[in-house]
């Protein structure tokens, strides 16, 4: 196992260099530059202040010697300044990190004991009424575009209700601390977790049953019953336990987007996070800023992925013997 | 005593206590959106519009203005100029602290003027190519004295255009890189608390004021929400008591104004005067051909774009100077909605019919669906439109180098004529890299002349003579097509007294408002 992860570590430090180069090429090849969006929101300048701006940001020099200073000091783990805020990207960058984790965590969590749940419920249940209802709602969440879902739950929740906040982090100004700010940013929290997390909650509810079913088709699940294990004890300890690999293999890939997966909740809830940050360098051209997330982003997807092969190892030994 | 007589002053007492309710009374919180969020609070450095509706009530200039452009005192609570219109004279206000407690002087004034601005603000240094030279004979009084007389100068000094900094805190320092700039230190009405990135902005009362009992406002908050939808969601759950002009959409206005309790202002926008048209690349056929560009005119339905889109607020342009600019007149020729007339130009000049590309405005569904209705009614005449998305980013390239065929933009005029709409067709202006100068590429000496003539003319009445002449020259060649000066309706709780006091409105009206309880 160590000889594995080294391994694999020493192939995403490679994977991560490539990642750093790709976007950054890309990101030039947008049209416009971070001075021309800057001094287009001051809605006047003349050419000296667009010099002034572009040599304050290093973008006057050709583009392969930006690249190159920009990789010697990410090695360093120096991200630079972002030029629209005018202060470090990687305080920026973890200023707004908690906020997403809270999010983005809580969804994923949401999602993977719901979905999983509503899986094995409506496998065990096969034809009755509860698994038609699970798996009618699962393909609706499954369909619905998120943000649309987002919209019609501030609507209901928020506006009609009124028992849920529509958007924010936490009550501007209300003065809370300690346990009572807790409560309140948990208030707050409710609906775009939830709706974050429906999603993949409908597509692990999905993915379980699928797998379940398949599962308890297989010998050894007869052998179980037969020798007189309660139902229950069966569905959680034998089939589960066996049904759950592609929803490992998809849990990897939702806990890939922690990071940079929920831009349409966090606009739409305006919840402080890095999804907005994103999109809102994008706008700006905000290079340093941008690429600064895309790396972290990056390095996230790259880490789970490694969590996640682990993890095959751990639920199914066979695959680490084969390999 | 008659039963009525007693009634009568049963009901003058009880409406003794409701006529003082017109009286201010301070105290209470007020909340905003701020939308997008600012990059910085510094207005010294940066003069966007986001920065202007917050660090407004944080900076102060020399002067505000009212909604006819006539100058009221700010930091300056008084002024005189002189007979030859050379030398401007200020007084200031005794007694002006900075946020730090330090005391404001003319000391602060020249630094401001003479050196923090020329290093940050090109609209700054446009200014001073007027000036001879800056002087303060003692700490209350400071002497601008000008080359030549420049009638517009008097509306140089807004808060965003000369805001006043605070030389203890600056000299000798690298602005941009200035610690102070997290915790803006100015001399207004609020001060800086603080600042959650992503949610909002908190101000608090200036207790020091130099005004005595102002502002009224305990606290000011700016939220920022960046979903259009989720804004007015923010305005009906009452999170929000005032959505500035332009943060909700269009289509949301009459909704959000249908509701209780709920006031709209078009006031506090003299200042900019938004004025909006179309770029037409006057260097590419068939845009090259003045019957094409009024055929244009003609084409366009104006008045179903202000009554459907913009909900009836603003008002069809007659040419290139906006409605509340100064100077303005209405002259002929004028191009009503007349589809006929324009197939009519579009045959005499043999009109090949090649498709053009249009560039809409990416700053959200208005303009979307703007550039649709113009596609629509070019279409009908016979020109055929192609609509090409971009971002901000790509919008402002494109135009600023020229790569359109047309392209809608708006732009503010900046109270006069010489500041704000002089730059959009005089010869000297056209240079690439620039979105917002001649980007037409329009070049007409007669009109050079007027307008180098009118912007140096004194006194103001010799000035409107030569500006009619300039809007009946420009109305003729059509050089770009106006749309509409815009409006972007303000949409506040009606509890909230003394919202707009100024052209330059939320900017820097906040110091008078209060909330009636």
């Amino acid at each position: 196992m160590p000889r594995f992860i080294a391994a694999r570590l020493g192939k995403m430090a490679l994977i991560l260099v490539g990642i750093v180069i790709l976007n950054f090429a890309l990101i030039h090849a947008a049209p416009g530059d971070p001075a021309s969006v800057m001094a287009g929101e001051a809605g006047d300048a003349d050419a000296a202040f667009l010099q002034q701006l572009r040599e304050r940001f290093g973008l006057d020099k050709p583009l392969p010697i930006q690249l190159l200073t920009y990789l010697a000091n990410v090695l360093r783990l120096d991200f630079g300044y972002s030029y629209r805020q005018g202060m470090p990207v990687i305080d920026l960058i973890t200023d707004r990190l908690p906020a997403t984790l809270l999010l983005s965590g809580s969804a994923f969590l949401i999602s993977l004991v719901l979905g999983v749940a509503a899986g094995a419920l409506a496998a065990s249940r096969q034809g009755k009424v509860s698994d038609s209802v699970i798996s009618t709602l699962a393909l609706l969440f499954y369909a619905t575009p998120l943000f649309w879902l987002a919209l019609m739950a501030v609507l209901l929740f928020s506006v009609q209700l009124g028992w849920f906040p529509g958007f924010g982090y936490e009550s501007v100004g209300s003065g809370y601390s300690g346990l009572g700010r807790a409560a309140d940013i948990l208030h707050h929290l409710v609906l775009p977790a939830l709706t974050l997390g429906l999603f993949f909650m409908a597509v692990y509810a999905r993915m379980t049953r699928a797998s379940v079913l398949e599962v308890s088709r297989l010998d050894f699940v007869r052998t179980a019953r037969a020798k007189g294990l309660r139902p229950r004890a069966v569905l959680v300890r034998h089939i589960l336990r066996n049904a759950i690999l592609p929803v490992v293999t998809l849990a990897g890939l939702q806990a890939g987007q922690l990071v940079g997966g929920a831009v349409l909740i966090e606009t739409v809830f305006a919840w402080p996070g890095i999804g907005r940050l994103m999109f809102e360098a994008l706008e700006q051209r905000d290079y340093n800023l941008l690429l600064g997330i895309f790396v972290v982003s990056a390095a996230m997807v790259l880490a789970f992925n490694l969590i996640t092969d682990i993890l095959y190892r751990l639920v199914d030994p066979r695959i680490g013997a084969a390999a | 005593m008659s039963n009525i007589l007693r009634s009568l002053l049963t009901i003058s007492v009880l409406a003794g206590p409701a006529a003082a309710q017109a009286q201010p009374v301070p105290g209470g919180r007020a909340n905003l959106i701020v939308q997008p969020e600012p990059p910085s609070l510094m207005l010294g450095l940066v003069t966007n519009a986001p920065t202007q509706l917050v660090a407004g009530q944080i900076y102060e200039g020399l002067l505000r203005y009212d909604d006819k452009l006539k100058p009221l005192p700010s930091l300056a609570k008084s002024w005189e100029i002189s007979p030859d219109g050379l030398r401007y004279t200020f007084h200031l206000n005794q007694g002006v602290s900075w946020h730090d407690g330090k005391p404001f002087t003319a000391g602060d004034v020249l630094f401001s003027v003479n050196e923090f601005l020329m290093k940050t603000q090109p609209r700054h240094r446009n200014t001073m190519t007027r000036v001879a030279g800056v002087a303060a004979p003692d700490d209350h009084t400071v002497v601008f004295t000008l080359k030549e007389p420049f009638e517009p100068f008097i509306r140089s000094f807004a808060f965003w255009v000369m805001p006043m900094v605070p030389k203890h805190i600056y000299e000798g320092t690298d602005y941009a890189s200035n610690p102070a700039n997290d915790r803006p230190i100015g001399t207004g009405p609020f001060k800086f608390e603080s600042w959650r990135k992503g949610s909002a902005i908190h101000l608090v009362k200036n207790e020091s004021y130099y005004l005595a009992g102002k502002p009224y406002l305990q606290d000011i908050y700016y939220q920022v929400i960046p979903d259009g939808a989720s804004r007015a969601v923010a305005y009906e759950t009452g999170k929000v008591d005032v959505l500035p002009g332009g943060s909700v959409e269009n289509f949301d206005v009459p909704r959000l104004t249908a509701l209780k309790n709920t006031c709209v202002s078009q006031k506090g926008q003299e200042f900019d005067s938004p004025l909006s048209w179309l770029w037409l690349n006057n260097r590419k056929p068939p845009m090259n051909d003045v019957r094409f560009r009024q055929a244009v005119m003609y084409a366009m339905d104006r008045q179903f774009a202000l009554d459907v889109l913009w909900n009836g607020i603003g008002k069809v342009a007659t040419g290139p100077i906006a409605g509340t600019t100064p100077f303005y007149k209405s002259v002929q020729p004028q191009y009503p909605h007349d589809p006929k007339k324009a197939k009519a130009l579009l045959a005499e000049m043999h009109y090949d019919g090649k498709p053009l590309k249009l560039l809409p405005l990416p700053y959200g569904e208005t303009w979307q669906r703007w550039a649709e209705a113009v596609k629509q009614n070019l279409g009908e005449v016979g020109i055929p439109v192609e609509i090409q998305a971009t971002d901000v980013a790509g919008w402002n390239q494109r135009v600023s180098q020229w790569d359109y065929d047309m392209a809608f933009t708006f732009l503010f005029q900046n109270g006069d004529p010489a500041l704000g709409v002089e730059r959009n067709y005089i010869s000297s202006q056209i240079s690439k890299g620039n979105p917002w100068n001649n980007v037409e590429g329009y070049s007409n000496p007669t009109v050079d002349a007027l307008f180098a003539k009118a912007a140096l003319a004194t006194p103001a009445e010799k000035r409107q003579d030569l500006y009619d002449a300039v809007q009946t020259a420009v109305q003729a060649d059509v050089p770009v097509a106006w749309l509409l000066d815009l409006r972007f309706p303000v949409i506040y709780r009606c509890n909230v007294q003394d919202l707009i006091t100024t052209a330059n409105g939320l900017n820097d009206s906040l110091r008078d408002t209060w909330i009636k309880r």
